[in-house]
């Protein structure tokens, strides 16, 4: 940060996106306010990894307590002292704390920030063969929003009162008074400018990635020549454009709420034996508008990691994807049905049964394009030639997870089953599986698949195995018992379940037993992630050099030298004539043809 | 580079890579995402506002009655003034089309005089909103009153002035039989907020305690907003019995019982929410319009620099123009959904 002296240098670059690299550029201007969309997609990756680690080490924390609820560790002590764990024992405003910006992190910071900015960054330019983003001044400017928003984040960690406790949802009344719980302070505050200042980095990449899918396509790159990967990116960034801004709205009433004294979500409400004046507001309201953005975050942060196991689950066949067309109708539909759907969250919220059943029928409808992308994985990988790189491993895994989570996605859908699994662990369970684990797997995926393009390296494929088996029997070995302890009736969020024990002994000893089976499969997945963090950024530096186009892919990003240039390509942008799936073609001498190869004489398009 | 499709292309062409199947750049179709988000923005806003109102259990104001005063000529003109604001910032639209016209024509002096008229047009527009703010805020000599049976009215007609107050009892700085004639209206109001008003006695700051001249009110009418014991809502009552019940009210010499003009917590003039929202939204939107005067300003700077003339196209001008209009179609919302309906 010392290095911002130079800046003057680094301005002179803000034109230079056409340029061809034949300057030198200052250390400012390279690493730091980079106008490279590679440079940018390694930032956005390095601050979600690290945002990763942070709220993984949250989960760990909570964990404990509720493995051992009321014992003293000295692992809690050493992270959160005498303030948050006296003697050792979690205090029950942290362990609220904890969850909430674990739950943030996670499904923001790292699943939205890390893994849209990151991928659409490095590959729709790529891809797409284009110099550049449209606006490369822009996207600097979305990473350094993300950056701020990720810094207020974790600065309300470290606050007297504590962060946000109200839930990553921030419910009101909760999350509006501060006399209800002492995360609805200043931590409360931090959290929603963080998240104000995230919705407008999120909105200025989602712009840039719009514009640069729809006018910087290279010739002869048609929308149905586009790579999935490409397609998934653009459908997110349309869906983020226009769910962000309703949950902009919804947060700036909260923080009128909070900070103004006015009364959105607030109504008839007494605190600490004080009747309020707020009369007439409504939190269901709140409901209804952070949900409409919701739902579609739920896509936001599937989406990308669905068009990235495309990809590397056609390479890593040798076969084209199956059903290229359906690919981008079902991205599509699930695209627009996450619009229709909210209401499946606030079915217990009062809602009028016959508005229910059309959010259950909405809702369902969900798993024909869902199916529809599944059947093709599978028929893509049936008699294909595996090549089970650490890639393929983890994109494998996504379809695994895709599945086992999107069948318990079909119980919660319907009202009559949800009003009584709602808010138990069985919902934490489902969309830990279906959106966390298959996102991550995506983005464990992109990374081991892309990493060669990213810096030039190869990671080490041993390590990639031994950190892909720990993470698949680690994660499902935290998130499929969840489900037997929200049957068991176990609500989420509560501190302490041993209380169970009083009125019903079966139930109380399955709770229990099974919340230490899951802490310990979260410690081992937490700990199969060193070898992930020391495969990175060992190979960043010691890694063997990349080849040119080491997993013989047809997209246009193995076209570009390994070295990174400005403007990708050191002469003319590459022509494409095919699409990208020709693996495996009949006739042709290779196993794939690129996408930049003419058709040879008498060839058909695919 | 402007957005006119002078030649035809077909579609396969278009969507072939290379060109800009909207045959526009790439900066023009940012701005038109960006506000098909920010559209989304306001709808969030607007919703919330129909879903509260939708959901109130009191009678939400109307706007002919909140909405009545000019500038300089006081009350009795029902939504006009807003009606005026509004005329004038569809006009700006009016000019800034033809600013974007004269860009196209790369006609300078053209672009710079209509853009000059559509930030007039905005500052106009931004003034009386403040204008509209601050009345909103003030609200009326009368305000809302809470009746003895529970019911709340609003409050028609004419205010008489209050000419002093005469100590009759000494406090701290005002001896017996001083008159009182700075800042009436303003204490007058806050002794009736806090119950210190007793039977036409008023107790001022210092403890001293006052009797009130004040003339007689005129055309007084009470309009029902609130059920209560007796009165329901709808119901209308004028003359002598208007009075009557009012000043039993206000001088009963308990506190609470009148809400004079509005701010984030209450108002007079309905829901708490109706305040909150009309603040909010069309703050919001204020916000929206002030930036885009400053913007405007910006882009009319770089117009008289020469900046755009050098570039060989006036796209600046069309984009601050999308934004402009923009704003200009909210308001139509805005307007619709607190003014009219």
């Amino acid at each position: 940060m010392a290095a911002v002296t130079h800046e003057a240098h680094g301005h002179h670059e803000a034109h230079g996106h056409h340029d061809h690299g034949h300057h030198e550029e200052s250390f400012v201007s390279k690493y730091i306010f980079s106008q490279d969309h590679k440079m940018i997609g390694k930032q956005f990756l390095l601050t979600a990894v690290f945002m990763g680690l942070v709220a993984m080490l949250l989960s760990i924390l909570f964990r404990i307590q509720l493995a051992w609820p009321g014992e003293s560790s000295d692992f809690l002590s050493f992270f959160l002292g005498e303030t948050w764990a006296p003697g050792g024992v979690l205090k029950e405003d942290m362990y609220l704390g904890l969850v909430t910006i674990h739950g943030t992190i996670m499904v923001f910071f790292l699943l939205t920030g890390g893994l849209s900015g990151t991928f659409s960054n490095l590959l729709i330019p790529l891809q797409l063969g284009a110099r550049d983003m449209a606006s490369g001044f822009l996207n600097m400017l979305s990473y350094w929003f993300f950056l701020l928003s990720s810094i207020l984040m974790l600065v309300s960690l470290f606050v007297e009162s504590g962060p946000a406790m109200a839930g990553w949802t921030v419910y009101p009344p909760l999350s509006a008074l501060p006399q209800a719980v002492s995360g609805s302070g200043t931590g409360m505050t931090l959290w929603l400018f963080s998240m104000t200042i995230f919705i407008a980095s999120s909105l200025i990449g989602s712009l840039n990635y719009i514009v640069t899918v729809l006018n910087l396509r290279t010739a002869g790159m048609k929308m149905t020549r586009m790579p999935l990967t490409i397609w998934a990116f653009f459908v997110t960034a349309v869906l983020g454009v226009l769910s962000f801004p309703v949950l902009l709205s919804a947060a700036l009433l909260l923080v009128m709420d909070r900070l103004a004294g006015t009364s959105f979500y607030l109504s008839d409400i007494i605190v600490g034996g004080e009747m309020l004046t707020n009369h007439g507001g409504s939190p269901i309201l709140y409901q209804h508008l952070f949900w409409f953005l919701g739902h579609p975050e739920v896509y936001i942060v599937l989406l990308p990691a669905l068009g990235l196991s495309s990809e590397i689950i056609a390479t890593n066949s040798r076969k084209p994807i199956f059903g290229y067309r359906a690919m981008i109708g079902s991205i599509l539909a699930i695209g627009f049905l996450s619009f229709i759907v909210w209401g499946h969250h606030m079915f217990v919220t009062g809602m009028n049964p016959f508005i229910g059943s059309v959010f259950v029928f909405t809702t369902l409808l969900i798993a024909i394009p869902s199916a529809v992308k599944a059947f093709n994985y599978i028929t893509t990988l049936w008699k294909g030639s595996l090549v089970l790189t650490p890639a393929m491993l983890f994109a494998v895994g996504l379809v695994s997870t895709f599945i086992t989570g999107g069948v318990t996605g079909i119980i919660l859908a319907d009202s009559a089953l949800d009003i009584m699994l709602h808010d138990t662990y069985f919902v934490v369970a489902h969309f830990h599986i279906v959106m966390g684990m298959s996102a991550v797997f995506g983005m464990f995926g992109g990374v081991y698949h892309w990493f060669p393009k990213m810096f030039g390296k190869m990671m080490n494929t041993r390590l990639g195995y031994v950190h892909f088996w720990i993470t698949l029997v680690g994660a499902y070995g935290v998130f499929f018992p969840m489900h037997f302890v929200g049957i068991a009736g176990a609500p989420r969020r509560y501190y302490d379940y041993s209380s169970y024990g009083d009125f019903d002994t079966n139930s109380y000893e399955m709770i229990m037993d099974l919340n230490v089976i899951i802490t310990i499969f979260a410690i081992i997945a937490a700990i199969g992630q060193v070898f992930f963090l020391f495969n990175f950024f060992y190979s960043i530096f010691r890694g063997p050099k990349a080849p040119l186009n080491p997993w013989g892919s047809n997209t246009l990003e193995w076209t570009t030298p390994v070295e990174h240039i400005h403007g990708n390509w050191p002469g003319e942008l590459p022509t494409v004539h095919r699409w990208p799936y020709d693996y495996s073609k009949p006739g042709a001498e290779t196993d794939f043809i690129p996408q930049n190869v003419p058709l040879a004489d008498g060839e058909e398009e695919h | 580079m402007s957005g006119h499709a002078s030649k035809q292309i077909d579609t396969t062409t278009l969507w072939g890579g290379k060109v800009s199947p909207f045959s526009t750049s790439y900066g023009k179709l940012m701005m038109w995402f960006f506000l098909v988000s920010d559209a989304l923005t306001f709808g969030g806003l607007l919703i919330a506002y129909g879903f509260t109102r939708h959901d109130a259990q009191d009678a939400w104001p109307i706007g002919e009655e909140t909405f009545n005063s000019m500038p300089f000529l006081g009350h009795g003109f029902p939504l006009l003034y807003v009606a005026l604001m509004t005329f004038i910032l569809i006009v700006s639209s009016v000019t800034m089309v033809l600013a974007v016209e004269a860009g196209h024509r790369m006609d300078k002096k053209g672009v710079i005089k209509w853009m000059v008229a559509t930030i007039i047009g905005g500052f106009f527009f931004v003034g009386s909103q403040a204008w509209e703010w601050s009345h909103f805020i003030h609200g009326s000599e009368f305000g809302k009153v809470e009746l003895v049976d529970g019911s709340q009215a609003i409050v028609k007609g004419h205010f008489g002035e209050i000419k002093n107050f005469t100590v009759i009892e000494a406090g701290e700085h005002h001896a017996k039989g001083a008159v009182v004639t700075d800042d009436l209206m303003h204490q007058f109001q806050h002794a009736v907020e806090v119950g210190k008003i007793n039977d036409g006695i008023i107790t001022l700051h210092d403890g001293s305690k006052a009797k009130i001249t004040k003339e007689a009110d005129h055309d007084m009418e009470l309009i029902i907003k609130k059920d209560g014991k007796s009165n329901k809502v709808g119901t209308r009552i004028k003359g002598k019995n208007a009075e009557k019940m009012y000043y039993q009210a206000i001088y009963s010499g308990t506190p609470h019982k009148v809400i004079y003009g509005a701010n984030l917590e209450q108002n007079e003039y309905g829901p708490q929410q109706y305040g909150q929202f009309f603040f909010f939204i069309t703050g919001f939107h204020g916000f929206h319009v002030f930036s885009g005067v400053i913007i405007n300003i910006i882009i009319l700077l770089g117009v008289i620099a020469g900046t755009y003339h050098k570039r060989g196209h006036y796209e600046m001008v069309e984009k601050t123009g999308l934004y402009w209009h923009f704003v200009d179609l909210v308001w139509v919302f805005v307007f619709t959904f607190f003014y009219l309906v």
